[in-house]
């Protein structure tokens, strides 16, 4: 008989961890983006002195790592678990930077949700008695997910309006069974939902359906409204998929005006900086958390806030194949209180 | 949600995507695709009159063509070129120059072998495979069908 399972498929947390630390790094353009002032470090160059992006996106992850146990005051032997992933063939960025931190790790591969499926199962490990202390982080870099799904950097293409820019980044948060919080009270896990978009320069589109189907769910089992949020935020369906979101739950009853909003329609400048429809990539979510959303939660603005990020599970090799993009979103609820 | 029809929600997302800008494009193409060849035709008359016969002419051309494709892909300055120009950075033959030298460098951190040499024409393999090919089934048809 399950204790924590409300209505189909939302997890209620009784002993709801809190968030004990967090940090970001982003690189140069995101840092030059309209929310600069809430990263806590940004790269002047995106290599970070490493000879290869695939090395420079793991020493950002290791890097954001290990500021954010300092920022929640631990030390590396206080972490009872690692729980990250990326979006390189075989998660290295997360393998090779829990290499240079040597703690129990769990890989995990969510695409650009990880975030809030590392925070999902990390608050349920908490929850569930298994652990004290546990990282949940991702990483991201545009030049390495560039050369792994689409083009060389120096081709000359031009990209579609619908195509969005992987953010470079990693964020990293610290749940602990005892704290202050904010806290994670609920989780909804996804379910992977398909509406049969195969143009990987379309992922806003292809995941949009995966967050409805989530928020539905989500406000269905826990009894919320959406106004009972103050913030509800989508992990990086970018411009077309925010307004496909906002479009599609007003169809469906549900009216987010002035409440929702996503990361990766947030984190760029479309005109300034040319990234046509937004952010993406699994960094997208985690900078825009572990940046914007906890700093402002920290401030008193948001109380309650819904953040779900979107994966799109496909690879260029499939895709290649004739298949359509399965999409992912999985949602956690955070919050000033216990509840 | 529930009886969300992929058609009709294509047909959906299609209307929230902006339209290409076909106009701007086509006119960038012609003015970006006229400039290089411009400079070819520059080139050309250049060696015709250093004395080069008409072969040589052409060979050197494509040549000098290549190798400058080559050089402002390597200084990172061709992709900015085919960005604003569209397929009129593609088409001519720097623009093929660029499809090989992009993904050799790329490709550079992953060895010589491996990398360099097996990913060099990622971009410009079916090209050139379907170049050839189509070239040998008409030399075929011209010796079947000639008189």
């Amino acid at each position: 008989m399950s204790l924590k399972k409300i209505g189909e498929r939302t997890f209620k947390l009784n002993n709801p961890p809190s968030i004990l630390g967090n940090y970001s790094i982003v690189g140069p353009k995101e840092g030059d983006g309209p929310l600069k002032d809430y990263f806590d470090e940004i790269l002047e160059d995106d290599l970070w002195g490493e000879e290869s992006f695939e090395k420079a996106e793991t020493k950002i992850q290791e890097q954001t790592i290990r500021a954010a146990i300092e920022n929640a005051n631990l030390s590396l032997s206080d972490i009872d678990l690692l729980l990250s992933g990326d979006l390189l063939n075989q998660i290295v960025a997360s393998g090779y930077s829990a290499r240079g931190l040597s703690i129990p790790f769990i890989g995990l591969y969510g695409a650009c949700s990880t975030m809030t499926e590392s925070l999902a199962v990390g608050a349920m490990f908490i929850d569930g008695g298994f652990g004290d202390k546990i990282v949940c982080a991702t990483s991201s870099h545009f030049s390495s997910a560039e050369r792994q799904f689409r083009f060389p950097l120096e081709y000359a293409s031009q990209r579609k309006f619908s195509a969005q820019w992987t953010v470079t980044g990693s964020g990293a948060t610290i749940l602990s069974a005892a704290g202050e919080g904010p806290f994670i009270t609920y989780v909804t896990p996804g379910k992977i939902v398909d509406p049969g978009i195969k143009d990987a320069s379309n992922m806003g589109a292809a995941m949009a359906p995966a967050a409805i189907d989530t928020l539905i769910s989500h406000f269905k089992d826990t009894g919320f409204e959406p106004s009972d949020y103050d913030l509800i935020i989508t992990g990086d369906l970018g411009i077309i998929g925010k307004s496909i979101v906002m479009d599609m739950m007003k169809e469906e009853g549900y009216d987010l005006e002035g409440i929702f909003t996503d990361c990766g329609a947030e984190i760029f400048d479309p005109y300034k900086q040319d990234t046509h429809a937004g952010g993406s990539g699994c960094g997208c979510s985690a900078v825009v958390f572990n940046g914007y959303i906890l700093k402002e939660m920290k401030k008193g603005r948001f109380k309650r806030v819904l953040l779900a990020a979107t994966g799109a599970l496909h690879s260029p090799l499939i895709t290649q194949q004739g298949e359509s993009i399965p999409s992912i979103s999985h949602a956690v609820t955070i919050d000033i209180n216990r509840i | 949600m529930d009886n969300l029809n992929n058609k009709d929600y294509q047909k959906f997302v299609e209307e929230k995507i902006p339209k290409p800008t076909y106009a701007r494009n086509i006119i960038l193409a012609f003015l970006v695709g006229g400039a290089i060849c411009t400079i070819g035709e520059f080139i050309m008359n250049y060696l015709s009159n250093k004395g080069l016969d008409e072969e040589a002419v052409s060979s050197a051309t494509s040549i000098i063509m290549v190798f400058l494709g080559a050089l402002l892909t390597g200084l990172g300055i061709y992709d900015q070129i085919g960005k604003f120009g569209g397929a009129g950075a593609a088409v001519p033959i720097t623009g093929f120059a660029n499809s090989i030298v992009a993904p050799a460098m790329e490709f550079k951190k992953e060895g010589f072998i491996f990398g360099v040499a097996s990913k060099m024409f990622v971009i410009a393999g079916p090209v050139l495979v379907y170049g050839v090919s189509s070239s040998i089934i008409v030399g075929i048809l011209t010796i079947l069908f000639q008189r």
